[in-house]
């Protein structure tokens, strides 16, 4: 389903001048154990429901900002700087 | 008069008892023929649930494409036996799947495709698999119908034939299995949603219903794009991600096609119906989301991609578009068996957009896992424990993979 996303710098534009760069994650501490290092590469929260992740204003402004959104019902809550 | 389609339904409807041996977890392709394939190894005491009606998920809208022409040492034995399997299916299920096997084509549009499909060849020929490369004579009077003119932008050099690779009456597979299953003493239970999974000691004890609570010693998740849901409901986090995965088709033609096509480098395969409608897939949608709505944007690059293959179908028109869910693995390969540490609770998913092609043989395997005990070679590359262990499949033949990693 297509939607538009509210980039912070160019407002609402189509979803598809935006690259999708995962849920937003924090990386582990250097001394954080394989099992969280596993978890960070390969597991997902994936829920159905409302999200944090990154975007990619591709064909933009180039920039990068997180969006609040319903995986759902494709609904953007909000769009926040990082 | 309505008497004769109460006598004659495919599968009875019961009440929901408070206890079975096994719970499945969604009433697709996969949960269906593992209920199926449990009853022919005896085990019986069987309830299948899915939240809507039976085989509504993904499996109502593959284009159910079949084949065994995969990459991996670990993927093409594992989907020969299952084109094996759907091969006599028709005749074991007494039902019509309207299964066509008329060969494939992927077509290498680059010197670095075509390595690629090379490599494939030769292990699919290692593996007893019957693939072979040709050329555009070959390609030619295969498919007379395809662009073969040099110097385009994605000329065809040569081609992956796999002359196995068929298609399938994708809801008979479904009702098939159903009608199965149910013969042999599972219960189907449609209109059941899974809400929770309770668990005592590290052992699964049941499952929470729309329905009320119903215990089991096994449950098994078959939920494909739901997947990540349900394992929530265990406290487990899974390497899938959920994406919309999108197809159409045109009005019908006559016949001039009776080759499935498909090129990796356009993200798109097509092949013609038996009722003459073209059948294009299979776009995914480059973001993880729960809806099952298609797009404009896909839709036009099908339709652009499949021009470059196909002028001819210039002005014809697009008679339906539809997307369903898949749960796409970072390997491209499906994740089979035990969890570590929770007892009883045995997934079948990361069926992503290439799963209606195994049902046959994860259903069977599968339920030799859970009458046996023990987890069957052929799965054993699929477990969950490969991401922990550093062993992917990498299983890069798959479908539509490159759009979204
Ligand atoms: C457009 C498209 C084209 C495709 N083309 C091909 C192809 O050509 N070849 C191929 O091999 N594969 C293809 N696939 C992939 C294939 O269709 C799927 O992998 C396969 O159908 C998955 O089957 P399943 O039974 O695991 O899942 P599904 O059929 O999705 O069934 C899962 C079921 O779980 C139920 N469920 C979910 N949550 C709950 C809950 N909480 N409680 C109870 N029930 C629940 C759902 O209602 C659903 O019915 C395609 C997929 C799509 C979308
Ligand atoms: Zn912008």
């Amino acid at each position: 389903m297509a939607f538009l996303l509210n980039c912070p710098n160019c407002g609402e534009r189509n979803v598809h001048e935006f690259r999708f760069g995962g849920e937003a994650t924090s990386r582990p501490t250097p001394n954080s154990t394989p099992d969280d290092w596993i978890r960070y590469f390969y597991n997902r929260g994936n829920v159905a429901g409302v999200q944090r992740e990154w975007w990619n204003h591709r064909y933009g402004c180039r920039k990068w900002f997180f969006a609040l959104r319903d995986t759902v019902s494709n609904q953007i809550q909000e769009t926040l700087w990082p | 008069m309505f008497q004769i389609f109460a006598k004659n339904r495919m599968w009875r409807k019961q009440p929901l008892k408070h206890r079975y041996e096994v719970v499945i977890i969604g009433g697709g392709v996969h949960g269906l023929s593992t209920a199926y394939y449990l009853g022919k190894l005896g085990v019986t005491d069987v309830a299948v649930l899915d939240k809507g009606y039976l085989g509504g998920g993904a499996s109502a809208r593959t284009t159910a494409i079949i084949r065994s022409n995969y990459l991996t040492p670990e993927g093409i034995p594992f989907f020969n036996e299952s084109v094996k399997l759907y091969e006599g299916l028709a005749k074991e299920l007494n039902f019509n799947l309207l299964f066509n096997q008329m060969g494939r084509l992927d077509l290498g549009h680059t010197d670095s495709a075509v390595y690629g499909l090379r490599m494939r060849t030769e292990f699919n020929r290692i593996l007893g698999v019957d693939s072979r490369l040709i050329g555009p004579k070959e390609i030619k009077k295969l498919v007379p119908s395809i662009d073969l003119r040099e110097g385009k932008h994605f000329p065809i050099l040569a081609a992956l034939y796999h002359p196995p690779c068929g298609v399938i009456r994708h809801d008979a597979v479904v009702w098939g299995y159903g009608r199965g299953a149910d013969r042999q003493g599972a219960e189907l239970h449609p209109f059941t949603e899974v809400t929770g999974i309770d668990r005592t000691n590290g052992r699964v004890t049941g499952v929470e219903t729309s329905q009320g609570l119903v215990k089991a010693n096994t449950v098994i998740s078959a939920t494909a794009g739901w997947s990540s849901t349900i394992a929530k409901m265990v406290d487990l986090e899974l390497p899938i991600t959920t994406h919309a995965l999108q197809a159409m088709v045109t009005e019908p033609l006559k016949p001039f096609l009776d080759k499935t096509i498909s090129s990796a480098n356009l993200h798109a395969y097509v092949y013609q119906t038996d009722r003459g409608e073209v059948v294009i897939g299979g776009g995914v949608d480059p973001y993880p989301s729960y809806s099952q709505r298609s797009t404009f944007q896909q839709m036009e690059e099908l339709a652009a991609n499949t021009l470059e293959m196909f002028p001819c179908l210039k002005n014809v028109n697009v008679l339906r578009q539809w997307a369903g869910l898949c749960d796409m693995t970072p390997d491209y390969a499906p994740i089979l068996g035990p969890v570590d540490g929770i007892e009883g609770f045995i997934l079948s998913c990361g069926w992503g957009s290439w799963g209606f092609k195994a049902a046959p043989v994860a259903g069977k395997r599968v339920a030799e896992l859970i009458a046996t005990g023990e987890t069957p070679e052929l799965i054993k590359p699929f477990s969950l424990s490969r991401f922990r262990e550093g062993n992917l499949v990498n299983e890069r033949a798959a479908a539509p993979a490159a759009a979204i990693h």
